[in-house]
């Protein structure tokens, strides 16, 4: 899901920008005054983690495989903010060592993996494990929020392609989060398998101070949320109203939206003019919606399967 | 692992490779801002960055084989991308046109890893003053990750030096061990770099 430069616009590089910027700006705040200075090197540990565990290569169907996207399984070991520290890290490195991922695209990269992966991620997880205690609910809440973090990462980065005008919403849409509702369940499987991994050989390591960073840490949050809204909102609702371009108009609105720069594509069909699109969009939500149901169950199975029921429990 | 196997020529000696590491790094990012604003159909200003972009590349000496097989492992995830760009009106014209921008950029960022060592790249973070968190985690992930990949290969090898080959069910079961295992010891070895950083006075 690394965006490569030269698809997002500049209008997108900017605003995607400064939304993680603020997002990545909160975290380090949050980490300088509540993360022990024991735990500093574990963020770069962490960081170096992902980058190997990135390389293991999990067998698909065909000759294919897949990777650790990580964003959710850092979360839920380290908490929110350091997740965004780390996939941070990992993005500014890979970006400018092996030009994985665009540096003008940093922005969009680390709203996309790290703030809607990691905290969001991190949110749905926390929800989840409220309700549901135990290493059961950790690993069946860690497998969920993996699986929906991966979607809705994908939908918005699917929402900057099309504000970037690079590509057209109805086909982003349906293909983005049609192949993330895939690969999120592989995300969810492998952070499933690594949790009751690490489970067997370090139980302790799977209960971080995370609650108490949410308890003492309510601004953070609300700004994390407000982040993430904001990204929803500027990405990912065009597909649902009827004005395509919502970041075009606000730019508008504000004046700094230079005319003669206007879209990549010549003369742009607006999605909603077209006869189909309501349906794709429409079928791509349901989707959605089904397999987010079907994705709980699953996970409430996987997580029997890794975590037998204890009298204890 | 050999820590430079993708930046392997950032230590040559040339031109471009003796400029300050901030120069290029300024450089490289403006030439890729340079490149976002170029408009559908604008070939002129491809074509004069290219010019550009391998005239820096001769004068760098990083053989030309290395690069083009460093682009066109990248160009990989950029095609899958620019293919959806093919479902529009005019979709051949803008796919070709996004390839041939994509591949620009991508071009002048392996240059940029290419001619400058990571190292340095750090030096130029902590010199601009980003937050001091952000440039340890940096410095500390480039330290470790070839070092935890290591650590992952020599798993890797214990496994297979001691069963035989798993069937693919198993592979996903043992990745994840193998996974979770580095995580594990990721933390055990983040506390002794804790306790050596404190040795030597940091606080």
């Amino acid at each position: 899901m690394h965006i490569p430069d030269g698809f997002l616009d500049t209008k997108t590089a900017a605003s995607t920008g400064v939304i993680a910027a603020t997002g990545l700006g909160v975290a380090l705040r949050q980490a300088r005054r509540h993360l022990p200075a024991r735990q500093v090197p574990l963020l770069g540990l962490a960081a170096a983690f992902v980058f190997a565990a990135q390389m293991l290569n999990f067998p698909v169907a065909g000759g294919t495989s897949g990777h650790l996207i990580g964003g959710t399984l850092v979360a839920v070991l380290l908490g929110p903010s350091a997740a965004v520290i780390v996939i941070s890290s990992v993005l500014i490195v890979q970006c400018l060592m092996f030009a994985d991922g665009g540096i003008t695209a940093l922005g969009a990269n680390i709203l996309n993996m790290g703030l809607i992966g990691g905290v969001g991620g991190w949110g749905i997880y926390y929800l989840v494990t409220r309700r549901i205690k135990g290493v059961f609910g950790c690993v069946l809440a860690a497998t969920f929020a993996a699986w929906c973090s991966t979607v809705l990462a994908a939908v918005v980065c699917a929402g900057e392609l099309a504000v970037s005008h690079t590509v057209r919403w109805s086909v982003a849409l349906s293909a983005m989060a049609g192949v993330h509702m895939l690969i999120g369940v592989g995300e969810g499987l492998i952070t499933a398998l690594v949790l009751a991994a690490i489970a067997r050989a370090r139980p302790e390591l799977l209960e971080p101070d995370v609650a108490a960073e949410s308890a003492r840490s309510y601004g953070a949050l609300v700004v994390y949320g407000v982040l993430i809204a904001l990204g929803l909102a500027l990405f990912a609702s065009p597909f649902a109203s009827q004005w395509p371009d919502g970041l075009d108009k606000t730019a508008e609105a504000l004046g700094f939206n230079n005319r003669n720069a206007g879209a990549v594509m010549p003369a742009p069909i607006p999605d909603y003019s077209m006869p189909g699109v309501h349906w794709s969009v429409l079928a791509t939500s349901l989707a959605g919606a089904v397999g987010t149901v079907v994705v709980f169950a699953l996970a409430w199975m996987l997580a029997r399967v890794l975590v037998p029921r204890s009298p204890k429990n | 692992m050999e820590a430079n196997f993708l930046d392997r020529y950032s230590r040559l000696d040339s031109a471009v490779h003796r400029l300050p590491a901030a120069v290029k790094l300024v450089a490289a990012f403006g030439m890729v801002v340079g490149l976002l604003m170029v408009q559908a159909g604008q070939w002129v200003w491809l074509e004069l960055s290219a010019v550009f972009l391998i005239a820096v590349t001769g004068l760098s000496g990083i053989p030309w084989r290395f690069l083009i097989q460093r682009l066109l492992f990248l160009e990989l995830f950029v095609v899958g991308v620019a293919l959806m760009a093919l479902a529009q009106p005019d979709g051949i014209r803008l796919f070709l046109f996004l390839i041939a921008k994509c591949a620009l950029c991508l071009l002048t960022m392996v240059l940029l890893a290419n001619t400058t060592p990571f190292a340095e790249l750090l030096r130029v973070m902590k010199a601009a003053h980003l937050p001091a968190l952000l440039v340890t985690t940096v410095s500390l992930m480039y330290r470790y990750m070839f070092v935890a990949a290591d650590e992952a290969q020599r798993m890797r090898r214990a496994r297979l030096s001691r069963t035989f080959a798993a069937k693919r069910k198993g592979r996903w079961w043992l990745n994840a061990t193998v996974a979770g295992q580095l995580f594990v010891r990721s933390s055990e070895r983040a506390e002794r770099i804790y306790g050596a950083m404190r040795a030597r006075g940091w606080q």
